[in-house]
């Protein structure tokens, strides 16, 4: 499984990137999307939606079930990548690219694991 | 297969009519439709022989064991069906005058004390079409009563177990309430201290199955539900796993205030292929002025439908549900007694359990504890050794005649497998499927590609899941 150094990850499965204009990415992991398996169905907040650490502000379906997606950060939605309303499995492909939303004003961060403290968090978890 | 429309010819049919000798009459033009309706025009040997091949390539439990868990797929007697065919019942028309139809009302007076008296109500509806909607009608029942008593807009949460059938927080979310997840414990039963600390003037009430979908039977439940009723809400029981206790323990005796049972599940009435199915709706007194109108009553000598409940939450159906589903749950009730209730209910634990321990060594119990009506295996460590996951042995099960037991519910375990051989196996049958189930194990080691690519020998063979999911084709293109 991959887990790129640049991310910051959480213990819910989701990555985070920060971008050069100061707002952050946020997208499931690749351990989230093997777990889920194929995913058929995103439900995606909108922009201005406020963000709360720890809530759920996105849900992706599965085959096999329904999942929230968890916030890392307190913040407000700046943009929601709209191309995974009509293909979801672009997670399943390429996770790292396949952003959820990207949020800005950031108030307030969850803490949050390097990649090798991921990895060691998901080795445990199994 | 062809679809039915596929088949249909012009000018095929099934009757041959006489010429028209009365003088024909057109309706007002208000009263016609503007284009014929597209049916099908298909000759009887070819409808029957396309619903033959339509059973061909389906399964269901009269064709094999049919664990399903959760779905209670026990053998349905066939004289249920016998009595709801007889013409008296099978021919009623919904809008008949209530003094002709004497006897049906009599059928749901008589289903509703007996299923009162197995359940610990006090009062029943029989409006919902199934579990679910049963579940959107008590809770609406519980919003009633606290909007009644002034704090309806108080009580804003509802508390469901993170164990709960999805339908559950659904039912809960569309009568507008805020869903409040309580963890369960280790030994997985309900969090009751995480239950204690949620619970307060903000709850309208708690969603509960008992035994859980985990096949665990509760074991603070009095205590689970006085927690609920000293915050001053109440307690919803799903009675979707009913059939471990009825005749036993009763949901009213452990502190439920309004139920659903699944009567097609637990009061086995045909049921899998979507339907007709019945919610029925019980409750204690207090919440009696809310029931869905009509109720039946007593007027003199004569059964009525009374509408005379001016709390009532309304109409949750059109006429009285599906009648005939409350006839043969009657049937069936009347037929087991009150000794053939609790022993099939006995029954259902014993089969579960033998099943469960046959399976403990290739597979791994979830919750290593008695279990009641159906239990729930892991098949994470499999996945890991072999990579064939809970799907492909359920798929393989298929290869054996055996209908795949539920998949990956409840969430809180790793690849589910949740079996539910209800009281109508033989222990022979359970023999067979633990024998089944162990030689796919063994196969998953050897030849997991023979796994992944399961069943080979079905009609069906594996659909494609994601492609019906992501691109769902739900009706018939005419124009093509």
């Amino acid at each position: 499984m991959n887990f790129p150094a640049n991310l910051k990850y959480t213990k819910s499965h989701e990555w985070l990137k920060k971008t050069a204009e100061g707002t952050v990415q946020i997208g499931l992991t690749d351990h989230a999307q093997n777990e889920l398996g194929d995913l058929v169905f995103v439900n995606l907040p909108s922009v201005g939606d406020a963000l709360t650490v720890g809530e759920s502000f996105a849900d992706v379906e599965s085959v096999k079930a329904v999942s929230d997606v968890f916030s890392p950060v307190t913040a407000v939605v700046a943009a929601v990548n709209e191309l995974l309303l009509d293909d979801p499995a672009m997670i399943n492909t390429d996770c790292y690219d396949a952003w959820l939303i990207e949020a800005e004003g950031i108030e307030l961060e969850d803490e949050l694991l390097n990649a090798e403290e991921y990895e060691a968090f998901i080795q445990e978890e199994a | 297969m062809k679809l039915i429309f596929e088949r249909s010819r012009p000018g095929h049919g099934c009757d041959m009519l006489p010429a028209n000798d009365v003088p024909t009459l057109q309706p007002a033009a208000e009263y016609t439709r503007q284009t014929a309706p597209n049916l099908p025009e298909i000759t009887e040997g070819e409808i029957s022989r396309h619903y033959s091949e339509l059973e061909r390539n389906s399964r269901g439990v009269n064709n094999g064991f049919y664990p399903l868990g959760s779905c209670t797929m026990k053998y349905n007697p066939k004289i249920n069906d016998e009595m709801a065919a007889l013409p008296g019942f099978a021919e009623l028309h919904p809008l008949q005058p209530p003094h002709t139809v004497q006897g049906a009302l009599q059928v749901m007076q008589m289903a509703e004390e007996l299923l009162d008296e197995i359940t610990g109500m006090d009062c029943m509806t029989f409006q919902p079409a199934a579990g679910a909607h049963g579940e959107y009608t008590g809770i609406a029942m519980i919003k009633a009563y606290h909007k009644k008593r002034g704090e309806g807009k108080t009580r804003t949460k509802m508390l469901v177990p993170d164990a709960a059938h999805g339908t559950n927080p659904a039912s809960a979310a569309m009568n507008g309430y805020t869903v409040v997840t309580i963890p369960s414990a280790p030994d997985g039963g309900v969090d009751v201290e995480a239950l204690r600390a949620a619970a307060g003037a903000d709850t309208a009430g708690l969603m509960l199955t008992n035994p859980n979908t985990l096949g665990l039977f509760e074991k603070n439940i009095c205590e689970i539900t006085q927690i609920v009723h000293d915050a001053g809400g109440l307690n919803y029981y799903d009675g979707a796993n009913l059939n471990a206790i009825m005749g036993i323990v009763r949901p009213g005796d452990m502190g439920f205030d309004v139920i659903h049972l699944n009567l097609h599940k637990t009061f086995s009435t045909p049921h899998g292929g979507g339907g007709p199915g019945s919610g029925a709706v019980g409750c204690k007194t207090i919440l009696a002025p809310f029931l869905p109108r009509p109720v039946v009553a007593q007027e003199g000598g004569t059964l009525v439908l009374s509408n005379d409940i001016p709390d009532s939450i309304g109409k949750v159906r059109s006429f009285y549900g599906n009648f005939l589903i409350t006839l043969r749950a009657l049937c069936y009730v009347l037929t087991l007694g009150q000794q053939g209730i609790p022993a099939a209910a006995t029954g259902a634990v014993l089969n579960a359990n033998y099943l469960m321990r046959k399976l403990a060594t290739p597979a791994e119990i979830a919750y290593n504890r008695t279990c009641m009506h159906e239990f729930v295996l892991s098949m994470k460590t499999l996945k890991k050794e072999t990579g064939v996951s809970a799907l492909d042995l359920a798929k393989g099960l298929l290869d054996y005649g055996i209908h795949p037991p539920t998949m990956y519910f409840p969430l809180i375990v790793e690849e589910a497998l949740m079996f539910e051989p209800t009281e109508t196996e033989s222990i022979e049958t359970l023999a067979e499927a633990a024998e089944a189930f162990r030689a796919l194990v063994a196969l998953a080691h050897q030849n997991p590609e023979a796994l992944h690519s399961a069943p080979h020998s079905t009609p069906v063979r594996r659909p494609d899941e994601v492609g019906a999911a992501r691109n769902p084709v739900l009706k018939y293109d005419f124009a093509r």
